[in-house]
């Protein structure tokens, strides 16, 4: 079967700048598939390639089989964009958003209207149907922008941070609408500052810094085989568990005020027997913890 | 209607979308045609009567109201269009992100950029014929040859929106579009035969102004209006429509350079 996304080799440049520096993968149908990296890594420049935003410096973007550089349009009619920043139409209202946006993919209007309905009552917002964009919270400008996203009832729906700077019951409401799609069969594909959000939502994911590709796969395996395990946190630095740490090989972080060791059970174990003199923390490890021990903890902005 | 691979009727559809917006707001909007040219004609009419006198235009000998009443028109097209693509363009563009959502749907940029012009020259179109509403019945423009003054808007409309949208792709802010304003549109506006007769101007001056669209824009709106104009019609008429697709595809071009990263 044809993947849904096929990227080939992607390099982006913007002057002497490398954005994505020869990044390949597939995304499948069906699956949810999520771009993960700090600020700067790449993950807008992907998304924009994708959908024909952005010219290729080099390699090869193909959707549903068809060549993203000539067959745009096409491609478009099939796939739903959530782009990162509030692009809701402010001149108009919530409704008219809906079925202004159906008009630009050339929908009849009486199955504009029925979809602008559909999506109203999906994402529960009946109710400010006729309020000013600009009157909405942040939450419901989102919904609003993953409902208009689905107008053309999308067979990709491409999600750039769909959640940021939502509260926990919007995130989780969102959640929950793009678990109801997937199971309708459509393909997801976002990115998100979340590793939360990532592990429970996505199937597999890549983990992307300095436009390449660090690792690639399914949550939890990249979770056993990264850090293994457990975490441990111990509070201080003790320069005896450091010299353990490291004539063992066993893979650690050491911060400022504490070190985390990500370990099997004996090896975690043995540290709370002996190095667990003052505060230790066992956890179960995290995405998170793959993701800052990969791409490092210095601030990228 | 293929000037390049990349337009489509499809464009309709972001017209239709300014069209659904203005409704909202036309009610405030068609007062400015609706009221500018009485304000003109009733300050010039009664303040240079008595100093302008009479004056003669390509053989006719006409009031100095008689005389700029048809330019009134032509410059309302090119304000109207000009700002139309310039200062509410640019707001969309920028601050609304509204094209950048555009994008993401089957259409192109340059549908998207001819809409902006179509629509810019739609609203000119408006607004000349909410002015021959005014300057029709007080006999200014005679009907029903000035009926054909609502077509030749639209086709001014084209020009000056398309000048403005290529500002639009060019300009860093919002703030610059003051240096087209002051220095290309209100050289125009004084010296396109609007004011006083291109004809009365020494023959190097009479020369340069053959370049200038608005030029043409006001000589076909007298010939509609009061039978007469200096120059050649299809000569102006052609320029208008070369000068319309040449400025088309610029702001096209500069659009693609800002826009596509």
């Amino acid at each position: 079967m044809t993947p849904i996304i096929e990227a080939t080799d992607l390099i982006k440049r913007y002057g002497e700048f490398t954005a994505v520096d020869g990044v390949s993968f597939e995304v499948r149908a069906g699956e949810c598939y999520g771009l993960l990296g700090p600020n700067g890594a790449g993950k807008t420049s992907i998304i924009r390639m994708m959908y024909g935003f952005s010219p290729l410096s080099s390699g090869q973007m193909f959707l549903f089989g068809q060549d993203i550089e000539r067959d745009w349009r096409e491609i478009r009619a099939r796939i739903g964009v959530c782009q990162q920043g509030n692009t809701l139409d402010p001149d108009l209202s919530v409704e008219d958003n809906l079925a202004v946006f159906a008009g630009y993919f050339c929908m009849p209007a009486p199955r504009a209207r029925a979809r602008t309905e559909e999506l109203l009552g999906f994402f529960a917002l009946e109710k400010k149907r006729k309020a000013k964009v600009l009157e909405l919270s942040g939450g419901l400008a989102r919904r609003l922008m993953v409902a208009r996203s689905l107008i053309n009832e999308p067979e990709l729906l491409i999600l750039d941070e769909p959640t940021t700077g939502l509260d926990p019951q919007s995130r989780h409401l969102l959640w929950e609408k793009l678990m109801a799609l997937r199971k309708e069969g459509v393909t997801l594909l976002l990115t998100t500052h979340y590793m939360e959000e990532a592990s429970y939502l996505c199937d597999r994911l890549m983990i992307l810094d300095y436009g390449k590709i660090l690792i690639e796969g399914s949550p939890q395996p990249l979770i056993k085989h990264y850090v293994g395990d457990s975490a441990v946190e111990i509070e201080g630095v003790d320069e005896t568990l450091r010299q353990y740490l490291v004539k063992n090989h066993i893979n650690h972080d050491v911060l400022d005020q504490r070190i985390i060791v990500y370990a099997d059970n004996s090896v975690a174990d043995h540290i709370r027997h002996h190095f667990c003199a003052e505060k230790c923390t066992f956890r179960a490890p995290t995405l998170e913890d793959v993701f800052l021990h990969l791409t490092g903890r210095e601030l990228r902005e | 209607m293929n000037i390049q691979p990349n337009l489509s009727w499809r464009f309709l559809r972001v017209w239709w979308r300014n069209v659904i917006v203005y409704r909202r707001i036309w009610k405030i909007n068609f007062l400015v045609p609706l009221f500018e040219p009485a304000f003109y004609i009733f300050a010039f009419g009664l303040g240079f009567r008595n100093l302008v006198g009479r004056l003669s235009y390509a053989g006719l000998n006409l009031s100095y109201t008689e005389f700029i009443a048809p330019a009134l028109i032509a410059t309302a097209v090119m304000w109207n269009s000009f700002f139309e693509t310039t200062y509410a363009s640019f707001v969309r563009m920028i601050y609304q992100k509204t094209f950048d959502a555009m994008i993401a749907t089957p259409l192109s940029l340059e549908e998207i950029i001819l809409a902006e012009v179509i629509w810019s020259a739609t609203k000119a179109a408006a607004a000349a014929a909410i002015m021959l509403v005014v300057l029709a019945p007080l006999g200014f423009i005679s009907l029903p040859a000035g009926f054909l003054v609502i077509p030749l808007a639209f086709l001014g409309g084209i020009a000056f929106g398309a000048i403005g949208m290529l500002f639009t792709g060019i300009v860093p802010s919002i703030d610059m579009f003051n240096l087209p304003i002051f220095l290309f549109l209100t050289p125009l506006f004084l010296f396109s035969g609007t004011f006083f007769p291109v004809s009365s101007l020494p023959l190097w001056a009479q020369k340069a102004s053959l370049a200038f669209p608005l030029y043409h824009l006001v000589e076909m709106t007298r010939l509609f209006s009061i039978g007469r104009m200096e120059t050649v019609p299809l000569f102006s008429i052609g320029y208008l429509i070369l000068f319309s697709v040449v400025f088309l595809k610029l702001a096209m071009l500069a659009m693609r350079r800002r826009l596509i990263q």
